[in-house]
């Protein structure tokens, strides 16, 4: 039996939406657990149903070995950390922290220890006397995680703490957090809808789309081996590329282009993925296309170009010079490259 | 250049309103303090005499009223209970009243505010006899609970702190929910210190209303015991100088509640920011 685990959750609300839809997953104790999605996709949803937030329409939470679904959130022992924090705004950063300890009747002298340790792992520990309206977004961030840290719980459950922060800052808070994460060793959901912090963050990803999971898997696998379309185009940057195109035995035909996959495939309607960085360029491809136009990112840059109707992007290093307008010759590998069926939307 | 010119042009129309406010004030105290055979024979008085003292202190103790059985200073701790006590309670019934309302799933939440709400069509005056006979039932005529309780629910206030809870983010209840509070501790931990300035602001208009009431404490009381200090003003027979340091007094109360409260309205809008 794992730690955290979902069976069937389904959640509709009374407006007769469904944001999840049968969900099922199984998390172990210490894991980092990323949901990622686009927006409205039911990834908040279900984090806030692990809560105890939101009501469970269909299905089962045990945490623990305990079936949560009916316990009040104040006695699941998870702690959340907000997008906009939710601090209290008429507490010093000191009684924000300690506020969940003084409901649970631990001594005074017990608070003082806990809520100072956990200042200073968070370098907050200057700013206990100050009201949050006096504070930094970052350092909002730090005591709105340093209230879920103090008060020891046996989940973390974060949603989206790092959308309100500046670039510089995200980068760095999203390292601390791991950092935090690995030194506690607690089992931590976070939810977000920004691919690079799902990547660097999760031991596992969790692809969520119109309230189904897409795909489990670590981020590697999520990457090299994308389950269904969307997958395939969700995690990536710059996108992968899909073709829309029509197999017959083993070879692909784009527009006018043959590829040969060497294999006896058959598809009417499929999509050749393959991603930017993966078309390789070389002097004797065997494709010849057009750069629309080329950008310049430093030390990479991304060519935009189109075989028959269909728009697609490479990305090599800056060093070869092609401007746009320019020809440039490519080979696809067979070995890189992702089909799917269009009509179910899976991986070939 | 035209900076001072603005400046100057609204320090004069200002300093106009001011002294359109205060003068007539000032030459009421002025005159208050001189005695009422130099005012009878002499008019208003700009500037202060003598008599400050004597004047004050003779309408704070003198037995007056129908039947002398009632000073002054017993009318200003009568309004001062009543004002109080109206205040009070408006802000406790609909703090609570916007809580339920608000944070409750009540069903036809809506609605209830409404029916609340359209009691500001029936004010006091409206429904006088009614009110009367209610109290005279309860055995409550010559009493402050009588004087207070009939107009101690307020619509304004309560529909003041539900759009004020509405405009607090859900997120904080969850966070606090899942800090372990309950509905309690919720209102008490987080609501009412959140609203302190409103309250404040409740708390200042519910005083004056109250210190206000004329028609009610008239039908209310029989015994001149209850007597306030507005019923005083009208029934007050004395000299000119005496009814003038009346009234003088009679604003310094409301004057008081707001001056100290406006520090904590200030304070609280300083932290809000």
């Amino acid at each position: 039996m794992s730690f955290l685990e979902l069976q069937n959750i389904t959640k509709i609300y009374p407006n007769g939406t469904k944001a999840v839809n049968e969900t099922s997953l199984n998390i172990e104790n210490g894991e980092f657990i990323v949901f990622v999605g686009p927006s409205g996709c039911g990834k908040s949803t279900l984090l806030r149903m692990i809560a105890g937030l939101e009501d469970i329409t269909n299905g089962e939470i045990s945490l623990d070995g305990n079936i949560i679904n009916k316990i009040d959130p104040s006695e699941r022992d998870v702690a959340m950390v907000f997008q906009n924090y939710a601090l209290y705004p008429h507490m010093s950063v000191f009684n924000n922290m300690a506020y969940g300890l003084k409901n649970r009747g631990i001594s005074k002298e017990e608070i003082n220890n806990k809520v100072n340790d956990v200042a200073k792992l968070l370098e907050i520990d200057q700013l206990l006397t100050r009201k949050p309206s006096m504070l930094s977004g970052g350092q909002r961030q730090r005591v709105a995680m340093g209230r879920a840290i103090v008060r020891n719980p046996k989940i973390f459950l974060f949603d989206e703490p790092l959308s309100n922060l500046d670039a510089k800052l995200r980068n760095q808070m999203r390292l601390e957090i791991k950092r935090l994460q690995r030194q506690m060793g607690v089992t931590s959901i976070f939810v977000t809808h920004d691919q690079t912090e799902a990547m660097t963050l999760g031991d596992r990803i969790v692809v969520i789309n119109n309230g189904v999971v897409e795909q489990v898997g670590t981020p590697k696998e999520i990457y090299s081996k994308p389950n269904t379309k969307f997958v395939a185009e969700f995690i990536g940057s710059p996108q992968m590329n899909l073709f829309n195109c029509k197999i017959e035995n083993g070879i692909a035909h784009i527009a006018d282009r043959k590829i040969n996959l060497n294999n006896s495939t058959n598809i009417d309607d499929a999509s050749l993925g393959i991603r930017p960085d993966d078309i390789l360029i070389s002097d004797n491809g065997q494709h010849t296309c057009v750069a629309n136009l080329v950008e310049y990112l430093g030390s990479d840059m991304i060519i935009y170009s189109k075989i028959g109707d269909q728009e697609f992007s490479c990305k090599l290093s800056s060093k070869i010079n092609l401007n746009a307008g320019d020809t440039f010759k490519f080979d696809i590998s067979t070995t890189l490259v992702h089909l799917f069926d269009n009509t179910t939307g899976l991986r070939v | 250049m035209t900076k001072y010119i603005s400046l100057t042009i609204n320090h004069f129309i200002l300093s106009i309103g001011l002294l359109v406010m205060i003068v007539p004030i000032w030459i009421i105290f002025a005159s208050s303090t001189h005695s009422s055979l130099f005012i009878n024979t002499n008019g208003l008085q700009f500037f202060l005499g003598d008599n400050f003292i004597e004047n004050y202190s003779r309408v704070l103790f003198k037995q007056s009223g129908f039947f002398n059985e009632i000073t002054a200073l017993k009318m200003f701790f009568n309004s001062f209970v009543m004002a109080t006590g109206i205040a009070i309670l408006s802000v406790v019934t609909s703090l609570m009243a916007a809580y339920g309302l608000v944070y409750f799933k009540v069903k036809y939440a809506t609605v209830i505010f409404w029916l609340i709400f359209i009691t500001l069509l029936v004010p006091l005056e409206l429904r006088i006899m009614p009110s009367y006979i209610v109290m005279s039932k309860l055995n409550l005529v010559n009493t402050f609970a009588g004087l207070i309780l009939p107009i101690s629910a307020s619509a304004i206030a309560t529909f003041f702190f539900r759009q004020f809870y509405k405009s607090i983010p859900d997120e904080l209840l969850e966070a606090a929910k899942l800090d372990g509070t309950n509905s309690l501790r919720f209102f008490i931990d987080f609501l009412i210190p959140l609203s302190k300035t409103m309250i404040a602001a409740v708390f200042i208009f519910m005083f004056v209303f109250g210190y206000n009431q004329y028609l009610w404490p008239l039908i209310m009381t029989t015994s001149e015991q209850y007597w306030t200090v507005v019923m005083g003003l009208k029934t007050m027979y004395g000299s000119i100088s005496d009814r003038f340091a009346f009234v003088i007094m009679s604003m310094i109360p409301p004057v008081i509640i707001i001056i100290f409260l406006q520090k904590l309205f200030i304070q609280g809008i300083f932290q809000n920011k």
